[in-house]
């Protein structure tokens, strides 16, 4: 266990642990300041559980100012800061160190205002992804990105990861979505970047700053573009005997020009799984799942469907089963959207993300296939087939120190093939510290040198969220 | 005539901008010149460097929806090809060789470094929202790659967007990839007549408030005609099309009475407001471009006419106005700026004379910490401030 590496915490700043509290404690409302070992605890990891770290103390500011201060704070005193929203993160991007304070946004959960004229909605970083869709709902309205942890994970984090979900092959991910933000610098200076207008002024840094992992500052308020709803959405399940069927007929749909707003993939492990956690009605007599879902009248509804359900059969669909009620739809996405949790309860699971081009998902299954087996281990496909976002779930035993390293070794394996074929080792979750190691993989060193360049624009002294996504050893260099 | 670097490719580029690092000379950085009169002028430098040899699509996945090319192929040659597959670029980029008179045709790498995009950019994303990956060569000379050809990629720092929209100011773009889009089944327009500013947003804005697939949204005042047309366009499926044109033209009713516009004549109005086709002429005119919220639109071109002669309309349902200056002595700058200080959106002086742009900000000017960050970011990709130095700040 414990592949990943973890630079030694700085002995001076341990040492001085009692007098930053002391001094946090100016800066911050006391009841934002947690600095016991019992209540330290639930900050220690994220969700990627394997790897813990006490902090050196968690601030859970209220005001942007308050974050600035804490920021100023640490920047002038050399002390590293762990951004953290929901803490939700797969990657372990919100993974803290002994000597970091953790700067948790929970606290900052307010909706600023809604504008339905404008087509906005401004929040704090720390509302969660499915409570902005929960505001402008009864207007009909909703936010796009819908990340599978959307009930607990924040905006803050969904901006730190680009985070996308299922119906982003239609409506983009949060980098798409995201019309300004009101931002902290580690030297505590508060700027803002775009507004509630397209196109923001000079260099994009708004488009920098999305999925840049709490590296380049601390987001504290966002501009979230919102759009209305579809007159009706429907989702039809498609069962395959075989999963090359599967795979040829999302490359089929799409040739055809249509898009639909999302196309789910489960193998069989994951049916199965869902299907005892969801009682969803998926069919367990095939070996792959597509979830389709299409928007608009329904008339429109009803002619999309008609030319992807052509294409299924055409791929030797076996089931064909569309959604006739808001119930169903429901069950039908309750267990697309459990599948994390879902698997949670038979296995523990490391849960990959990495992105390939959509021609080769058929091949890239049948290798992680063999991969997973060659390490003797089992594995559960779920994923976005429309953009190549694909989720294997690796299952092992966490009480088995070398099931978790054959795992990790897996894991790795299966996101240096999704490089090899074109593609990249995250699709939405982040590198944290997971596939920080990886980077090499994918990028070589003028690209990661160029990378740090930027990072140290913001954050010369190396104060945010550092251990996370560059590879320990190459930052130096920069 | 200024001497100019014609790479075939980015070894060569890499190779040229070294050269001119290591001497410390300035390079004027373009593709074919389109747009070469935007931005700050950047007179007096010695040498230029073209990237239109190094032309081609690299790359086409009909099925998964990519095409990649080289910074100097002409838009039309990626139109034609996609077009073949019944696809298109999302962004609907502009064409700035109306507004500029120019002749030559623009480019992939042009219109990234730009950021060019038009009408459709409200329902798709602008020209930055569909690009995906680059390749580019830093004022180090080093080659950078950033995000790829897959469209869900958080792999380390965004530079691809960072490059989108730099006008050549940090790299100088050796590929260029974008996702892109089946073209609809169908573009139908609705248009409403004889309605004031005020209305005429107001009109966009429940169309835009719909769920019809608005694809456009635009107003052009009576001033630019012989009377005002408020238009949106739906584009997708012949029945969804069909379908949100009735339902929008009952949405309408209280608007006035709608009327329906297909097939040519809808194309050339959509291709006139992308090209911004009523402002170019007289050329002696300032031409600048307003990103705002559209609710404050028509406040904000209230305020300037007051102060100001001008040609105007709107695009974006109101989020972009265009707008012609007759007459001023700096080009409408202060009564602009002024108007626009309190809606938290920016002016860009698209078009101007060289001595105008060098005299007023061409970009919107950047609060103090946001400079010193563009400043920073400036100096990691070009530290011997070769490319492009000054087109869109001064000292940037």
């Amino acid at each position: 266990m414990s592949k990943i590496r973890f630079t030694e915490p700085n002995r001076e700043i341990l040492a001085r642990r009692d007098s930053i509290i002391n001094d946090l404690t100016r800066l911050v409302d006391p009841a934002g300041l947690i600095t016991s070992a019992d209540e330290c605890r639930a900050y220690e990891t994220d969700a990627l559980t394997a790897y813990r770290k006490m902090p050196l103390a968690v601030v859970l500011p209220k005001t942007t100012e308050e974050v600035s201060a804490v920021l100023k704070y640490c920047h002038d005193t050399g002390v590293k800061v762990v951004p953290r929203g929901a803490g939700t993160s797969l990657a372990g991007g919100a993974i803290p160190s002994e000597d970091a304070v953790v700067l948790g946004l929970s606290k900052m959960n307010r909706v600023l205002a809604v504008n339905y004229d404008d087509r906005f909605i401004r929040v704090e970083a720390g509302v969660t992804n499915l409570s902005v869709t929960a505001v402008v709902a009864e207007n009909g309205f909703f936010y796009g990105p819908d990340p599978s942890s959307q009930l607990a994970c924040t905006i803050g984090g969904n901006i730190a990861n680009n985070s996308g979900g299922a119906h982003c092959l239609k409506y983009g991910v949060t980098t798409n979505n995201l019309l300004g933000v009101r931002m902290v610098l580690i030297d505590g200076s508060i700027i803002d970047l775009g507004g509630d207008y397209l196109d923001s002024a000079g260099l994009d840094l708004l488009g920098l700053v999305v999925g840049s992992e709490g590296q380049l500052g601390i987001v504290t308020e966002a501009t979230l573009r919102i759009l209305k709803s579809a007159e009706g959405a429907r989702p039809v399940l498609f069962g395959f005997p075989s999963c090359e069927g599967a795979g040829k007929a999302v490359a089929d749909v799409i040739a055809a020009g249509i898009i639909p707003v999302a196309i789910e993939y489960m193998d069989k492990a994951a049916i199965e799984i869902c299907e005892a956690f969801a009682k969803a009605g998926y069919p367990l007599d095939v070996e792959a799942l597509l979830i389709v879902e299409v928007e608009g009248s329904d008339a429109e509804m009803d002619a999309t469907l008609a030319d992807i359900t052509a294409i299924a059969r055409a791929n030797g669909a076996t089931t064909v089963r569309e959604s006739r009620s808001a119930i169903e739809t429901a069950a039908i996405w309750k267990g697309r959207k459990s599948a994390f949790g879902a698997t949670g309860r038979v296995a523990d699971y490391l849960c990959m993300d990495g992105t390939v081009p959509t021609g080769k998902l058929s091949y890239v299954l049948a290798e992680i296939s063999k991969i997973v087996q060659r390490h003797g281990l089992r594995v559960a496909n779920v994923f976005h087939a429309g953009d190549g976002n694909i989720h294997p779930l690796i299952l092992y035993n966490a009480n088995d120190p070398s099931q978790q390293s054959k795992a990790e070794a897996a894991g790795d394996d299966i996101l240096r093939l999704c490089v090899e074929v074109g593609g990249c080792l995250t699709g939405e979750h982040g590198v944290g510290i997971e596939k920080r190691d990886l980077m090499g993989c994918q990028f070589d060193d003028a690209d990661l040198a160029q990378q740090i360049r930027v990072r140290a624009a913001f954050d010369p002294r190396w104060l945010l969220n550092t251990d996370k996504v560059f590879p320990l050893d190459f930052r130096c260099q920069g | 005539m200024t001497d100019c670097y014609k790479p075939r490719d980015e070894c060569g580029l890499s190779s040229a901008i070294k050269d001119a690092a290591t001497a410390k000379m300035p390079l004027v950085v373009r593709g074919a010149g389109s747009k070469s009169a935007m931005g700050r002028p950047l007179g007096g430098y010695a040498m230029s460097l073209t990237t239109e040899r190094m032309r081609g699509v690299s790359l086409y996945e009909p099925t998964e929806l990519v095409i990649g090319a080289l910074p100097g192929t002409p838009v039309s040659e990626i139109d034609r090809m996609l077009a073949k597959h019944n696809q298109m670029l999302p962004f609907e980029p502009m064409d700035h060789r109306v507004l500029f008179g120019t002749s030559a045709e623009p480019t992939i790498g042009g219109i990234v470094a730009g950021n060019v995009s038009g009408p459709r950019r409200i329902a798709v994303g602008a020209c930055r929202d569909s690009l995906i990956g680059v390749r580019l060569v830093t004022g180090r000379g080093d080659v950078v790659k950033s995000g790829g050809r897959v469209m869900k990629n958080v792999t380390g720092l965004d530079l691809v967007k960072l490059n989108c929209g730099a006008w050549g100011t940090l790299g100088v773009l050796s590929e260029v990839i974008f996702k892109v889009l089946p073209k609809p089944a169908r573009s139908l327009s609705v248009g409403l007549g004889g309605m004031n500013d005020t209305t005429a947003i107001a009109a966009l804005t429940a169309a835009l408030g719909s769920s019809f697939a608005v694809s456009a949204a635009a107003h052009i005042p009576a001033s630019i005609g012989s009377d005002s047309t408020t238009i949106v366009r739906l584009e997708g499926s012949d029945g969804s099309v069909a379908y949100g044109a009735r339902e929008l033209a009952k949405l309408w009713r209280s608007f006035g009475r709608a009327e329906l516009i297909e097939g040519d004549e809808s194309a050339n109005l959509w291709l006139r407001v992308r090209d911004a086709h009523w402002l170019a002429q007289p050329m002696d005119r300032s031409i600048w471009r307003l990103s705002l919220a559209p609710s404050k639109a028509p406040h904000v071109l209230a305020d300037i006419r007051q102060k100001l002669g001008v040609r105007y309309f709107f695009d974006w349902g109101g989020g972009l106005v265009w707008l012609a200056v007759v007459d001023a002595d700096d080009a409408g700058a202060s009564v602009v700026r002024e108007a626009m200080a309190n809606t938290g959106g920016h002016a860009t002086l698209v078009r101007a004379s060289s001595e105008m742009r060098h005299r007023i900000d061409v970009f919107e000017p950047l609060p103090p910490a946001v400079l010193k960050l563009t400043q920073e970011i400036k100096k990691c990709f070009d530290p011997d401030r070769v490319l492009n130095f000054g087109r869109m700040y001064a000292g940037i």
